[in-house]
């Protein structure tokens, strides 16, 4: 059986979704079922100058980077490229929050610098032709296990549902919140005041995104081991069409009510229940979970 | 004969189903229960008001609404109870109508003068509302301990004025600063009015001071 043969593009990137793809524990055995035609990291048999001077096979254009009309590779604008590979490829995934949304490098110096349909959460008309065959995967980086588990549904023509920014509501219909192993500590409004400790919530204090980010970082564990919430660390929003917010340690507040609520919860709903559960003080959440429990 | 065995089949089956309630009467007997319940919370916030909370008595209360005691205990179990209800009540009461103003397009310059016109209304037409708050909800702490811990029984008030403050901040009028150093300017001063007003040592009438009060809280809370 052939393989499906991709074509991996950097555009204005760190090459961070490269790299973060090389973390994907069965690389050998996906490499089994693609072949990197071009990849920036990976062998293969063509050089980037190949790639962008003569029309390769291709069956899936991975993008990777924000994309500006300013920015070229090998001499060549890289919307050249990006048009006529797109029409060579039966289908394109935007790799990162970069190629999706502009992400970081939207702030990079090139002059209309976007993601391949959205600046942010606006849409970007630039490659408007090209949406009906595109699935986007934000995240900075991406997560190698929801990339590679999209490229398999392309593979096997499975019909993937897709959200707004055509990302695979599979992987993006709920919140990074949802799965975070500090739940009981959000409910009952206590902050977490040392990264890294195993207690508390980041989202009153110390600038987590998770409640308002949708994401899979804690369904599907980085590493297959963690996440940065479970590690005591708060998330940065970066699968959300507005990262970077820059922000990132600190919670912003209108005279102590948080300025970003949890998805889809109503100003006078979150204020009415945080009322209330502030007004109580459980001692459990209070102290260490190892003193608690030692004095038990 | 037919028509006999019908007569004599469906004559107690007809009995029966007039005397279940329908849900028609069900309905308006909820209704009736909780209009009753009101009548109840509005008597007993004027009597807590007028007499004091120690003052007034259960059977007080009864006596004034014209039902017995022990009917009363059917709506509330306790004083206790009904003092908590009630700060519930006034709290709601005062937060639909902040609510109302913080839907309006307006500036929160201009919210700020409508709630103080707002509050100030309510202390002359319902003083019974304020008085509440100030000498039975802040003065009796004991009573409100259990069941409206921190501010769980004045959500309803709270809420809207943390909106005003939050949507201040957003469109750049009001300065950022801790929650409840504003809530105490704003709600601190309006208090202290309507506290001088009841104890009829302000000069002038109560809505006089509505324009300079206004804008003096603006200012302290402005960028």
């Amino acid at each position: 059986m052939s393989k499906v043969k991709l074509i991996w593009l950097s555009s204005i990137s760190c090459n961070g979704n490269a790299h973060s793809f090389l973390n994907y524990p069965q690389l050998e055995e996906f490499l089994d079922n693609f072949e990197f035609v071009y990849h920036p990291i990976i062998e293969s048999d063509y050089s980037l100058c190949d790639v962008v001077h003569q029309d390769l096979e291709c069956d899936i254009l991975l993008i990777e980077g924000a994309i500006s009309p300013e920015f070229k590779k090998c001499d060549e604008p890289i919307i050249n490229t990006i048009n006529r590979y797109a029409h060579i490829a039966k289908k394109i995934v935007t790799v990162g929050t970069c190629a999706t949304f502009g992400g970081m490098f939207k702030h990079s110096g090139y002059r209309y610098t976007t993601g391949l349909h959205f600046v942010e959460d606006k849409p970007s008309f630039l490659f408007k032709s090209l949406e009906s065959k595109t699935v986007s995967i934000s995240g900075c980086p991406i997560h190698p296990e929801v990339l590679v588990q999209t490229l398999y549904a392309i593979k096997d023509d499975l019909s993937l549902h897709l959200d707004k920014f055509l990302r695979p509501k599979e992987f993006f219909a709920y919140t990074v919140h949802n799965g975070c192993v500090r739940n009981e500590y959000f409910e009952y409004k206590v902050d977490n005041h040392n990264f890294g400790a195993k207690e508390g919530c980041m989202f009153y204090d110390h600038g987590c995104q998770a409640p308002y980010t949708t994401g899979s970082c804690n369904k599907i564990l980085w590493n297959e081991v963690n996440s940065k919430t479970r590690n005591g660390e708060p998330c940065h929003g970066c699968m959300d069409a507005s990262f970077p917010r820059f922000d990132f340690f600190t919670t912003k507040k209108n005279m102590g009510i948080p300025q970003h609520l949890p998805l889809g919860v109503g100003k006078r709903t979150y204020l009415t229940l945080a009322g209330v559960t502030k007004a109580f003080k459980i001692q459990r959440f209070e102290e260490d979970m190892f003193s608690y429990s030692l004095n038990k | 004969m037919i028509i006999i065995l019908k007569n004599y089949i469906y004559k107690p089956i007809c009995d029966k189903i007039s005397s279940k309630p329908t849900k028609r009467n069900f309905v308006d007997k909820l209704d009736k229960k909780a209009l009753r319940r009101e009548s109840i919370i509005q008597t007993a916030l004027q009597l807590f008001s007028n007499n004091g909370f120690h003052k007034t008595t259960i059977p007080d209360i009864a006596n004034s609404l014209g039902m017995s005691v022990g009917n009363l205990y059917n709506y509330f179990k306790s004083k206790d109870v009904l003092a908590k209800e009630i700060i519930k009540y006034t709290s709601n009461i005062l937060g639909e109508e902040i609510k109302a103003i913080n839907l309006q397009n307006i500036s929160t310059k201009e919210k700020i003068k409508a709630i103080v016109t707002i509050y100030f209304r309510m202390a002359k037409e319902k003083p019974e509302m304020i008085e509440y708050f100030l000498r039975v909800y802040l003065s009796h702490r004991e009573v409100f301990k259990d069941g409206c811990e921190g501010m769980t029984c004045v959500s309803g008030f709270m809420t809207e004025i943390m909106i005003l403050f939050d949507e201040g901040v957003q469109n750049k009028e009001l300065r950022d600063q801790d929650f409840f150093s504003a809530f105490g300017l704003f709600m601190g001063y309006l208090g202290g009015m309507v506290f001088l007003n009841g104890e009829d040592i302000l000069p002038k009438d109560l809505q006089e001071y509505i324009d300079d009060i206004s804008n003096n809280i603006y200012k302290a809370l402005s960028v």
